[in-house]
């Protein structure tokens, strides 16, 4: 890693003011991410202004609109929550797939997030459950937040602080691992909420999207019958030396119906 | 007296305890005063010519002692990387041998290919300059495929290698020549059935857990040079560096490989590297070290495999194999490794005979130079991809024929009796019990309840398969001059000194060097055994020419067939002559002395004297033969082998097929060995586990790909699959015992078995599962994608 | 850029000058000499730098220096107390679950906050939980061994 500045953030509002700094500062979090970018100097920032120490962006809270997630909450926190799991399973579910023990235990649902890792797992629970995603300036949805590989629509100076999970009728996370990395190669996660359902897909495209013909049939029934006849298509899927785009799209059809079962079960 | 701890007990490991704890001293470990950082300046091209190399911006960075280059290292008289192998083609002319400095000066051949080095006073330094070094590269057509390289019109790597040939070699060993192509051809025309088959033999990456590192002490005042380096071999290190490329005489060097973590081969080699930090060293007058990171670990150790062979099998009506004919093309990389050029060739097609009585066989091998890291030995190293062309060849041949896989194999098997059996690939093997392994095998594995195994997982809707591999490998390397008749530029004996000290406790210097293998452990069993004394009491060293005589080190499973026969033999030695001593201290003839549980004994009397007693006496000579025997008790013994030893054995695989993904579980691996002798049945164990698990890596995960054009695709964990944890199963493991009657110890070795036999064990078991749907074949490794394929490429009628 | 860490390390409360940019493997390997975490990878997947950082496993190679500010670190070396060795390590010579040692530092480290959140760990769990522990020799089965055979002996000392 090339050098640089770290800098332990007191609040909030403290680490938006150094953010907004100048100094070519980045955020850290889990760091599960940023500091292997940083050691293949994929990026070379001048400071690391550190969340971890910022009370208000960790825990987990269940209220009548969801299951809301602070920012810093690490993976293993998700995954262990026991009222998650009797709230939302497909939460600490999902939260249990990522990585591995030690990248879960420091590895957080905001960085991952803002990330936006096209085969991270978090991204396709928080677009599949509809999550609203509340950063220091303001709210933004799922639907909105991520807009491309690695991209999303946070702004400069913008800070994740907590993530609102709306509760399904129903939902489940499927995922085939990538065999070297373990993100996903392609993952999906079904959620049937009283207005609908909804279908996101992470690994096989530049950015976690939704599949609206699935979502139409589950709508009609929640079955993995009403899927029959359906597959995905392969236009635009990530390529590489572990999945075609053809395989990819073969998968989603399957991931899909697998989610769909783990949500009835 | 040896306590508990002799021959045969699966004591727990000595060296266990500062690995544990944390206390493993490897070289990136070791840190001396005053030590700079080396960074190497690589190619990121696949093939350049490098027409200027600028370094006045990376000298003015903050901490850098130099830049040095390969024409600086030219200038020093430095000698180009050596080739340990002679290889000769079939018209008679040698391989092509280009010379291959360790920093390139006119050409690069591969990504990754050292070009410069940077020494700074920390590593980050040394990378930020190294980013600062500006090679003018004028980048040329590149090809990374060994088919493709031989192709009309391919780029041409080396200008005295046309169409990229390095040798185009036939096997013609004694036992066949000169008629083995026409004889062979003979049972072909009069075969009743005939397989082919064309396979490749995936490139693998061999990822030794401790990436390589270095550290070079030159020191200018006694001119002495000490190298501590990751090697399974530090004489060998030692004999190149004062040879071949930094030429110092011996005594001026000393190579230390301290604790290794793990090698496969990949740690044999005298890399540019470790011959770099030395120069440097004694150019700079500074201690230099360098230490790989994994990225750079996959570009500059060498890899393995890289074949793409076809292989025929001819059969007559009663389902006996008449004839074989295996053509394989073998990817040696851009420049040749040390034994690149041995691997594929006398490493391979000798061991093309498998188990069976086949009589005829011709082996045609190209090796072919390719713009990409060389390759050299991985564990198995040649006999993995025999044993799968042999292998995969014989399953096919059972499916033709419509006969049980096992059956096929029985009717074939080279039977006990014909023991030394002298094969027509020129090896003689020495023993075994092939039906024995076998039936041992079936018996684990529950064959006979297959099928009602299979409606189980077919009921859970998965495709269940089973796949055997039957193998034989040539371990023990070598008769030297036997050997050397093949091509081999050193000898390959080993050597042990036995240092018996005053008190009776034993130090044993051994050439043969434990990266894992648990020599330690093992050698001090044979100690404690022979002379009588607690285990405890046996110190083994090694990895230091500066206390160990000689060596040639740990490869090719040499260690106890060979290492071990050494120290066996000097403790011959320190018997024969605490004998003469007890002889004397009891006033008796040394005839009449027998010596047993560390007790010399005037035989058939009670009189006697320990071991402790006989030590001490050689120390402390008042009262001792001294005119005709001189005092102390250390013996030295070089053993060169009569001959190989060859391990055999059965392995069984059963996994099943989720058909909607293409995703391979493994579900029962059982493996029966025949290792002849065995010293630690745990250790033999636990490194047929490890070979199997690189075995099952390479047919389902493993993958060193490039592009078309050399650039490498799986440059990373993030890409290249090691196996991990929950990619295994347990391992059923048992072995049967047929002694080599070549080494006195009976012992064969099992290092690479596992390695060896788990590639057609468990991709005969994925076409097993999948031969119902119409899949004919498939390559390694059988990943859920290339499963899927399979599937649907069957199902569109392709 | 150079800035004090203070945390407590197998026990003891130590502080270090350290830069923004060094890593929690290097300060322990290269100041403290505690070189039983090793680095063999760059990728943050092969597990031979785990230690505990506030009683849970991480990856010492992914975690800055300065990260561990106010934390209490444990590595290896503080593992065995008062020389005796940990069960898992014990059960680790007794059952040859390591070959050349240099991934077994982590392994063990891992497996140890395995058992403190999973006491009766399954062969499936250990084996899932070992997904970030690369090991090239021992092919996991012995490894595996180990872990459930400490679980028991933890067991039958606690009880």
């Amino acid at each position: 890693m090339r050098e640089f500045n770290y800098y332990r953030a007191g609040s909030v509002r403290d680490a938006a003011k150094r953010l907004g700094a100048g100094g070519n500062a980045m955020l850290l979090a889990g760091g599960m991410t940023l500091l292997p970018a940083l050691k293949m100097r994929l990026n070379e920032p001048g400071e690391l202004i550190d969340l971890a120490g910022i009370d208000e962006l960790s825990g987990i809270k269940l209220t009548r609109k969801g299951a809301h997630i602070g920012a810093t909450t690490t993976h293993a926190e998700v995954a262990g929550n026991v009222e998650l799991r009797a709230a939302v399973p497909v939460l600490p579910h999902a939260a249990d797939a990522i990585g591995d023990p030690q990248v879960r235990n420091r590895g957080t649902l905001g960085g991952s997030l803002a990330n936006n890792d096209p085969a991270a797992d978090y991204p396709a629970v928080a677009l599949g459950l509809g999550a609203t995603i509340f950063t220091n300036k303001r709210k933004i949805s799922a639907d909105d937040f991520f807009t491309g590989m690695f991209e999303t629509a946070l702004g400069r100076g913008e800070i994740i602080t907590q993530v609102l999970f709306p509760i399904p009728q129903r939902a489940g996370y499927a995922k085939f691992p990538n065999p070297a990395t373990r993100y996903a190669l392609v993952g999906v996660c079904v959620a049937q909420f009283k207005t609908g359902v909804r279908v996101a897909v992470t690994g096989a495209g530049a950015s976690v999207y939704r599949l609206t013909d699935f979502e139409d049939a589950l709508d009609s029934e929640f079955s993995e019958v009403a899927l029959d006849g359906l597959t995905a298509s392969s236009a635009n899927l990530n390529d590489d030396m572990h999945a075609g785009a053809e395989y990819r799209a073969h998968l989603v059809g399957v991931m899909a119906r697998r989610a769909v079962t783990m949500a009835l079960d | 007296m040896s306590g508990d701890m002799g021959i045969g007990v699966s004591a727990p490991r000595t060296e266990d305890r500062r690995f544990i704890t944390g206390r493993g001293r490897y070289v990136d470990d070791i840190n001396l005063r005053t030590q700079q950082y080396a960074w190497f300046v690589r190619s990121p091209h696949p093939h350049a010519e490098v027409r200027g190399l600028d370094a006045a911006d990376a000298l003015k960075m903050p901490g850098v002692t130099a830049v040095l280059t390969g024409a600086d290292m030219q200038a020093d008289d430095i000698g180009s990387l050596p080739v340990a192998w002679g290889i000769t083609s079939r018209d008679g002319s040698p391989a092509v041998e280009p010379a291959y400095p360790a920093l390139a000066t006119d050409r690069v051949r591969y990504v990754g290919n050292p070009v410069a080095v940077v020494v700074a006073e920390t590593r980050t330094q040394a990378r930020d300059a190294a980013e600062m070094v500006n090679v003018d590269y004028e980048e040329l057509e590149s090809v990374s495929s060994a088919t493709a390289a031989m192709e009309e019109g391919a780029p041409l790597i080396h200008e005295g290698a046309p169409g990229n040939t390095c040798f185009d070699w036939e096997w013609l060993p004694a036992a066949m020549a000169p008629d083995a192509r026409s004889n062979t051809d003979k049972a072909f025309d009069e075969a009743a059935h005939v397989v082919s088959l064309e396979l490749v033999n995936n490139r693998l990456v061999p990822n030794a857990m401790e990436p390589r590192a270095s550290l070079a002490d030159f020191n200018p005042a006694t001119g002495q040079l000490t190298l501590y380096t990751t090697s399974q071999n530090p004489h060998v290190n030692r004999l190149l560096l004062c040879t071949a490329t930094l030429k110092m005489p011996e005594h001026k060097v000393r190579v230390v490989a301290p604790d290794v973590g793990g090698g496969f081969g990949s740690k044999i080699y005298h890399y540019a590297e470790e011959l770099t930090v030395c120069w440097a060293s004694r150019r700079l007058g500074v201690p230099v070290k360098w230490t790989a990171e994994r990225s750079e670990s996959f570009l500059a150790d060498a890899q393995g495999r890289d074949h793409v062979t076809r292989v025929e099998l001819a059969l007559d009506a009663e389902a006996h194999f008449t004839g074989m004919r295996v053509d394989t093309v073998a990817n040696l990389g851009g420049w040749l490794s040390a034994f690149g050029p041995a691997i594929p060739t006398v490493f391979y097609a000798p061991l093309l005979a498998g188990v069976y009585r086949t009589p005829n066989i011709y082996v045609t091998v190209k090796g072919v130079f390719t713009n990409t890291t060389p390759t050299d030995a991985y564990r198995g190293a040649g006999r993995p991809e025999a044993c799968y062309a042999v292998e995969r060849a014989v399953d096919e041949a059972a499916v033709q024929i419509g006969m049980d896989p096992a059956e096929l194999r029985r009717r074939n098997f080279i039977q006990p009796d014909e023991f030394p059996y002298q094969s027509p690939v020129g090896q003689l093997y020495d023993s075994g019990d092939f039906e024995g392994c076998l039936n041992l095998a079936r018996e684990l594995n529950a064959y006979e309840r297959f099928d009602e195994r299979r409606r189980q997982s077919q009921a859970r809707g998965k495709l269940r398969g089973r796949g055997m591999c039957f193998y034989i490998e040539a371990c023990g390397a070598a008769p030297s001059q036997a050997a050397g008749q093949l091509g081999a530029r050193a000898g390959l004996y080993e050597v042990a000194t036995v240092r018996v000290h005053p008190s009776g406790s034993v130090q044993v210097l051994t050439g043969s060097h434990s990266h894992g293998q648990s020599h330690e452990t093992t050698f001090a069993q044979i100690v404690a055994e022979r002379l009588g004394i607690d285990f405890g009491n046996v110190e083994i060293v090694h990895g230091d020419t500066g206390e160990i005589p000689f060596g040639m080190g740990t490869y090719g499973s040499r260690s106890l067939a060979v290492g071990g026969t050494a120290l066996y033999k000097a403790l011959d030695k320190v018997e024969e002559k605490g004998r003469k001593i007890a002889a004397h201290l009891l006033e008796a003839e040394a005839a009449d002395i027998e010596f047993t549980d560390g007790q010399f004994r005037v035989a058939g009397t009670d009189r006697a004297v320990s071991f402790g007693d006989v030590a001490l006496a050689a120390y402390v000579p008042h009262n001792y033969p001294l005119q005709e025997l001189e005092p102390g008790l250390e013996e030295t013994a070089f053993f060169d082998p009569e001959n190989f030893t060859f391990p055999s054995g059965c392995y069984i695989c059963e996994v099943e097929v989720d058909q909607n993904t293409g995703q391979v579980e493994l579900c029962d691996f059982v493996a029966a060995d025949d290792f002849g002798n065995i010293i630690n049945p745990m250790v033999v164990e636990g490194q047929v586990h490890g070979g199997l698990a690189q075995g099952i890596g390479q047919a389902l995960l493993e993958h060193c790909l490039y592009t078309p054009e050399g650039q490498l695709l799986s440059g990373s964990y993030m890409d290249y699959c090691m196996p991990r944890a929950d990619d295994l199963p347990n391992f059923v493991v048992a072995t049967r015992c047929t002694p080599t009657p070549f080494n006195p110890l009976g012992v064969k070795g099992c290092g690479e078995a596992g390695a060896i036999g788990a590639p057609p064990a468990v991709i005969n078991a994925v076409l097993g599962a999948l031969r119902p749907l119409g899949v004919r074949h498939i390559d390694m490794p059988a990943t859920p994608q290339a499963v899927w394929q399979a599937i649907e490429a069957a199902r569109s009628g392709e | 850029m150079d800035a004090t860490v203070s945390f407590t390390l197998n026990g003891k409360n130590v502080s270090a000058e350290t830069t923004g940019a060094t890593l929690l493997v290097d300060l322990l390997r290269n100041h403290f000499g505690l070189t039983g975490a090793h680095v063999g990878c760059d990728t943050s997947q092969c597990g031979a730098c785990v230690i505990h950082v506030d009683g849970v496993s991480v990856k010492s190679c992914t975690m800055l220096a300065a990260q561990a500010d106010g934390c209490t670190v444990e590595t290896i070396e503080g593992l065995a107390a008062n020389g005796e060795l940990h069960p898992v390590q014990q059960a680790f010579h007794e059952h040859h679950a390591l070959q050349c040692g240099f991934c077994t530092p982590g392994m063990i480290m891992s497996a140890v906050d395995l058992l403190r959140r999973n006491p009766r760990p399954s062969e499936v769990e250990v084996r899932d939980w070992l997904e970030g522990n690369m090991c090239r020799c021992t092919g996991y089965h012995n490894i595996v061994k180990a872990v459930r055979a400490a679980a028991v002996a933890m067991g039958e000392e606690a009880s």
